[in-house]
């Protein structure tokens, strides 16, 4: 068995695992303040098709990857707007959210229908590091935004669970009541990490177009990798650190199709074996939200419920 | 109605005039949609005192609290902080002012460590958390007023008293002068009541200023400086000095006529065995909810079952009306076994069950009071409205509901009258008639009039021979009804009593598992 094919196969899965981990945090810090956006699917298929149009007229890969951060956040902001502000169903909201954004990314998408960008992220090779048989190319041979993105997730973690505002935010998705008895802005504190979240989100998929898949084929290019991002979240447990191994799995998961089929393993279908990443996702989500879980401990207690005062 | 605002000055002042006033609110009307919550208001506290916001649910204590602490804002009127108008626009404005509140319904994050719960929200905070020197700080302030605490422990483990506690050190911490407990004995048995009102003390002695809110008469009298006595939104009258104070003069000024909530029992001999309960078990999940609980209940006889909340009384109620299968044991009513046999079994047996949680368990609260009482009468596929509605209209008189005819939604009435439409349902019987009835905190959240009537419909019930367990968290109300009181602590009876025989402390120390004798 040729041996390249999986260090590529693992290295492909940790390239991956960058757009789960981004689409994933965004969702994350969303829920930890108690909103629950699964508009994630739609938010990664709009921000990849405007970074691809902004990459493609300005030539310029960042101005790409800002450009689809900050429609992220604009569509989370409608997001936010409508569930925190005028109190609509999460869900319904979220759900609407994905199938305008699969609409509105299909539209703008028409121009550039089959097309590719021209330039592409170039990996980073941390010297000798990248030198180790195996490890090097799976894990020192990656580019700046994978390495900014495992970084940037632990120091999520960090922000979460060692910082004033990290504690405000756990606060409001576990408890809203108390933080508005606090005198905080429970609705301030929603509005602004839906926002955060949904740049993180944005931030994910125009780097998945940018960097991996590299051209424009409508909903093929996210390929349900919004759900995924959501079901990681239960999978870590709202944890960021634990996010970072579980985003890696999920990423092996929907890389093994492509290795099999190049290895010539036929004895699975390729179609069987294309449905590895969701099976895990249902088996995941089954095994890990059974009552009593010790996963759902870090699950907010109100997520999903709109806060209102109570008024006498 | 006559503005019936007097004094009745009783002895000298606690604290003595000399003390300044700290916070004074004037002439403070608010007005909620069709409501006219507090009507020209006049209310102060002086720096080292406890005075005492008297009233009924919905006279409109709570809602001056919320404005004196920010919460909500007056539509007119004026309050000074220390003699210097100021206007609080929200609670952190309130907290500027050192004006903090300690909520009946604790606002604390359940999964936090004491001390997080504590600095949350606080604005002299840094960036990054340093647990050590934020669990010091703590637990110096904590030290500082007698309320020990640790820190590091995890508030949803925590004894509700203990999170009581944490609320006061939050404010504490958080620089409080004057402190609004808003119905802080709710919550406690009378241990806890005790070292509250110690605590109390401690801080007024540090000069801090106490509003304490409440509706419990007895208590109030121990602890106030003064009392300010509210009804429908008005002040009803000013009373002065500590233990002095008449509590039938106070109920009259709360409720604006007499009241009678004394003591009640049975007038004549009870009957033979309703209810059999024999060596009954629950176990969930490793848990043991129930266990070896054997009692009766007779024709006639009230039987309370005491204790905090969450030591079985929900899964007790829930095994014997055929909601819960117990693990080991047996449960007959009127001589038939009724274990196992879920709850239409139970209540063709004659079994009648008043839940907790009127309003989501009791009754739909989007259905009418017909449709509510059809629930337990007619098991046909069609509903025949027209054969239950002069019993539901008959049923609306005889208990006094409040509603404009038998189609009132449930949810719209008051929590008073939707306690009596669930009571009317379950006494009149169903598909058989009541001969037991089951009831679990049937008076809490109702006003001290909806109580009395509660009180006297349980009562009636009980002279009409039926066997009734009451079971409450409100100690009063089962030392001053109940035949024969046992206590349930951890699921088992710890301790047993005949209601004319029980005394406050014993039965308060068996709730809170310091006392096992005279074990049933």
């Amino acid at each position: 068995m040729n041996e390249n094919i999986w260090i590529l196969t693992s290295a492909n899965a940790v390239t991956i695992a960058t757009t789960l981990i981004l689409a994933a945090l965004g969702a994350l810090f969303t829920e930890r303040s108690g909103v629950l956006n699964l508009g994630v699917e739609g938010i990664l298929l709009t921000s990849a098709i405007s970074s691809f149009l902004a990459a493609d007229s300005t030539g310029s890969i960042w101005i790409g990857l800002v450009v689809g951060t900050v429609v992220g956040s604009l569509l989370s902001s409608i997001h936010a707007t409508l569930t925190v502000i005028l109190r609509a169903n999460q869900i319904v909201s979220g759900l609407a959210l994905v199938i305008f954004g699969t609409g509105l990314a299909n539209f703008l998408g028409k121009p550039a229908e089959g097309r590719t960008v021209t330039t592409i992220i170039e990996p980073i090779r941390l010297g000798p590091l990248s030198d180790i048989p195996v490890i090097g190319p799976i894990l020192f041979t990656q580019d700046i935004i994978t390495f900014g993105t495992i970084a940037f997730a632990v120091a999520c973690a960090w922000f979460l669970f060692r910082t004033r505002p990290g504690l405000e935010l756990r606060a409001t998705g576990d408890d809203p009541a108390t933080v508005d008895a606090q005198g905080l802005s429970v609705s301030g504190i929603r509005i602004r990490y839906t926002m955060f979240g949904g740049a993180l989100i944005g931030l994910g998929g125009s780097w998945h177009m940018l960097a991996q898949s590299a051209a424009w084929h409508q909903a093929a290019t996210t390929n349900g990798i919004g759900w995924i991002a959501l079901a990681l979240v239960v999978f870590a447990g709202w944890h960021p650190v634990r996010l970072i191994f579980g985003a890696i799995l999920f990423g092996f998961c929907l890389r093994l199709p492509f290795t099999l089929q190049a290895e010539q393993i036929t004895f699975i279908p390729s179609a069987f074996m294309q449905m590895l990443p969701y099976l895990a996702t249902l088996i995941a989500l089954i095994a890990l939200s059974r009552p009593g879980s010790k996963n759902l401990r870090g699950a907010p207690k109100a997520l999903g419920n709109p806060f209102v005062r109570d008024e006498r | 109605m006559t503005n019936t605002s007097h004094e009745v000055v009783k002895g000298p002042h606690h604290s003595g005039d000399a003390a300044p006033i700290a916070l004074s609110a004037h002439s403070i009307t608010k007005r909620f949609p069709g409501v006219l919550a507090n009507d020209s208001v006049d209310f102060d506290v002086r720096a080292g005192e406890v005075h005492t916001l008297l009233g009924e649910n919905g006279a409109g204590k709570s809602t001056l609290a919320a404005m004196l602490c920010g919460l909500y804002q007056p539509d007119s009127g004026y309050m000074l902080r220390n003699g210097e108008p100021i206007s609080l626009s929200s609670p952190r404005a309130g907290l500027q002012h050192g004006i903090a509140m300690v909520h009946q319904h604790f606002r604390l994050v359940e999964r936090f460590t004491v001390a997080e719960n504590v600095v949350l929200g606080s604005r002299n905070l840094s960036f990054t958390l340093n647990r050590k020197s934020i669990d010091d700080k703590v637990a110096a302030v904590a030290e500082s007023y007698g309320l020990p605490i640790d820190p590091q422990a995890i508030v949803g483990d925590l004894s509700v008293g203990q999170r009581q506690r944490v609320e006061i050190v939050k404010a504490l911490y958080q620089g409080a002068e004057i402190l609004l407990l808003d119905e802080p004995t709710a919550v406690l048995v009378p241990a806890e009541v005790e070292k509250l009102f110690e605590n109390v003390h401690a801080m007024t002695a540090a000069g801090k200023s106490i509003v304490f809110i409440s509706h419990k008469l007895g208590e109030v009298v121990e602890i106030s400086d003064r009392v300010t006595v509210l009804r429908g939104g008005r002040v009803t009258g000013h009373v002065s000095g500590r233990g002095t104070t008449d509590t039938k003069e106070l109920a009259r000024l709360m409720v604006g006529r007499d009241i009678n909530l004394s003591t009640q029992r049975a007038s004549h001999p009870t009957g033979h065995e309703v209810l059999q309960i024999r060596e009954l078990s629950l176990e969930s999940e490793g848990v043991n909810l129930l266990s070896n609980i054997s009692f009766n209940v007779h024709e006639g006889e009230m039987v309370g079952i005491a204790g905090v909340a969450g030591n079985g009384q929900r899964e007790l109620a829930d095994t014997i009306a055929g909601l819960l299968s117990p693990t080991s044991g047996s449960i007959s009513i009127g001589g038939a076994m009724a274990t196992d046999r879920g709850p239409i079994a139970a209540r063709e047996l004659g079994l009648a069950y008043v839940p907790e949680d009127r309003l989501g368990m009791g009754l739909v609260p989007s259905m009418s009071i017909l449709d509510n009482l059809l629930l337990t009468r007619d098991r046909r596929i069609i509903v025949d409205r027209a054969s239950v509605r002069p019993e539901a209209t008959r049923l609306i008189e005889q208990f006094e509901i409040k509603a404009n005819d038998a189609d009132h939604i449930a949810r719209k009435l008051s929590g008073g009258n939707a306690q009596k439409v669930l009571l009317a349902r379950e006494l009149s019987g169903g598909r058989a008639a009541t001969k037991l009835l089951v009831v679990c905190s049937p008076t809490r959240g109702l006003d001290v009039g909806a109580i009395e009537t509660v009180r006297r419909l349980l009562d009636d019930a009980r002279s009409a021979g039926q066997a009734i367990l009451l079971i409450s968290e409100d100690l009063d109300e089962i030392m001053s009804l109940a035949d024969r009181i046992l206590v349930l602590y951890r699921g088992a009876i710890v301790h047993e009593t005949r209601g004319e025989a029980a005394q406050l402390a014993t039965v308060g120390a068996a709730m809170a598992g310091l006392n096992t004798e005279g074990a049933a």
